[in-house]
């Protein structure tokens, strides 16, 4: 078995508006199909973990020379796009498996039903600590 | 039927620290020695039957595990002889001695973080396996976390004996603030949904009664609990088929469990007789109106409006003002609501309900599009996704009708 994190960004890849401005029933449609990918992930022993990030405007970025003061931004940020929404941590048999689940993610349908395209990154795990191992 | 194990062990846990606290004085390996003889019992009791002397039982193992842990350190130490320990005293059964440990776990040195976790150990009678599922966290981890809280109460002096009368007023209000902690944690953690996790909510509800056993007349204690009690009553009714947020105004009543209503509303009424005036009873008294409301649009806003210029003037917490004004929108009209939401508005630059309120009541004054915008707002800064997905689904509704 070999691990993958899924990402998903605010991606400026897909020229569609923002969920708060979709047809509710899209967007129940949208949560309902990440909800039963996830369920299905669970069932099947692949998720590892998974974490959803608050908005990027409670993002913050830290930057610190060692001397002075750390330099703390706030958001909003105007590279928003460039942020990360959350990620799928998933343990499976193939890259193939990593690459339809993230396939999954991409195609979770948008505005209209029409699948939402959006890029979704696979990256393989190199090395993993966790306070338990 | 006979009290399951599970809720025998929680329910002697406190006791049976108590007397080893009590008689050996060290609280740091005392509370590692029950934690050890609880899971034996656990696992003896489960196999055996539980033993005629339960309580007998439990001392008798975890004297045996600190006196080993004793002689080990002992060993590590190379002394030649074994710390001697005090002879055993006559077991001395006090009902004080609940008071005692969640004063020293909810010591103010700790942060409310770890008072919650040391409480539901040391008090509750939780693994740590157990208490560290219901914080998304390894076992590792909260243990650790468990015993650097009970090194930093150590360091601070602390005794197992109540501060005298002037403070301990001050110290019950820390425990308060740690069951209240504990109990909201239970709503607003990000824990996915359908884990398997301890119920943070009945474990805060089971140690405030607790609490009350030593401090029966206490209002304060009488209100927290029937601010727990109230609020964990809609609980049912809180969240639909996928986990989303349902609002107070749209929720099925006939789903609120009438017991608790009827106790909390009880121990509210009392509290509030005490001439006291403090901060759970008046929340509690808020959740009692609305819960005493057999529909959204029975519910007493005049009176909850009342309420909530009181907490204000005992918090002087501006997010109490945000309420207050969705009360003076109901009574007075939105425009009044909003009125006051600008006054407020300094105090909470950037907090997500502050948005959330201003669109309910721009929604209510009929300013769909500014409502949106706002509930939009709200979403961006929300902080757990149910409430994200409650605030986005407002928005895209008032779009799109």
């Amino acid at each position: 078995m070999t691990r993958f994190m899924i990402l998903t960004k605010y991606d400026g890849s897909v020229d569609v508006p923002p969920m708060s401005e979709w047809d509710p029933a899209d967007m129940e449609a949208h949560l309902e199909c990440l909800r039963s990918l996830n369920a299905e992930l669970v069932a099947n022993g692949e998720l590892v973990e998974m974490n959803a990030l608050t908005g990027p405007d409670l993002a913050k970025i830290v930057t610190a020379d060692g001397a002075g003061a750390p330099v703390v931004t706030d958001g909003p940020f105007p590279e928003a796009k460039e942020l990360l929404a959350g990620y799928q941590m998933v343990d499976v048999e193939t890259e193939e498996r990593a690459l339809e689940i993230a396939a999954a993610v991409s195609a979770a349908p948008g505005p209209g039903g029409k699948p939402l395209g959006q890029h979704i990154e696979v990256r393989q795990v190199m090395f993993t600590f966790s306070a338990d191992v | 039927m006979s009290e399951p194990i599970e809720d025998l062990l929680r329910r002697v846990a406190p006791q049976v620290l108590g007397v080893l606290v009590r008689r050996y004085g060290d609280f740091a390996a005392a509370e590692d020695a029950v934690q050890e003889a609880l899971i034996v019992a656990a696992e003896h009791w489960t196999r055996d039957g539980v033993p005629e002397h339960p309580h007998a039982w439990l001392i008798r193992t975890a004297t045996r595990k600190l006196v080993d842990e004793h002689r080990a350190a002992a060993a590590r130490r190379r002394r030649e002889e074994n710390v001697a320990l005090e002879p055993p005293a006559a077991p001395v059964p006090d009902a004080d001695d609940t008071l005692r440990l969640l004063v020293l776990c909810c010591h103010p040195v700790l942060s409310p973080a770890s008072a919650v976790a040391l409480t539901l150990r040391a008090v509750g009678g939780l693994t740590t396996g157990e208490i560290a599922s219901a914080f998304l966290v390894s076992e590792t981890t909260m243990g650790t976390r468990i015993s650097r809280a009970k090194a930093k109460v150590a360091e601070a002096g602390a005794q197992f004996e109540l501060p005298e009368p002037d403070e301990r007023g001050r110290r019950v209000q820390a425990v308060l603030r740690v069951l209240y902690v504990m109990f909201t944690e239970a709503h607003t953690s990000s824990g996915g949904a359908g884990l398997q996790r301890v119920d943070l909510a009945a474990e805060a509800i089971r140690l405030t009664r607790l609490l009350r056993t030593a401090l029966p007349d206490d209002p304060e204690v009488m209100g927290l609990l029937a601010l727990q009690l109230l609020t964990d009553a809609r609980r049912p009714a809180r969240t639909g088929p996928d986990g989303e947020l349902v609002p107070l105004a749209e929720q099925d009543r006939t789903r609120w469990d009438r017991a608790a209503i009827v106790e909390g509303i009880g121990l509210a009424v009392t509290a509030r007789r005490a001439g006291v005036v403090g901060e759970y009873q008046l929340q509690a008294s808020i959740a009692a109106v609305h819960d005493a409301a057999p529909t959204a649009a029975d519910t007493d806003w005049a009176q909850i409006r009342t309420l909530y210029e009181l907490l204000e003037r005992v918090t002087e917490n501006p997010v109490v003002t945000l309420n207050r004004a969705v009360a003076v929108a109901m009574t007075d009209g939105p425009e009044a609501g909003l009125a006051l939401l600008d006054e407020v508005a300094p105090k909470l630059v950037g907090h997500h309900r502050l948005d959330a309120v201003r669109a309910h009541l721009l929604e209510e004054a009929g300013e769909p599009e500014a409502a949106a915008r706002h509930y939009a707002a709200a979403a961006a800064r929300a902080l757990n996704v149910p409430e994200q997905q409650y605030l986005t689904m407002r928005a895209a509704r008032l779009r799109t009708r």
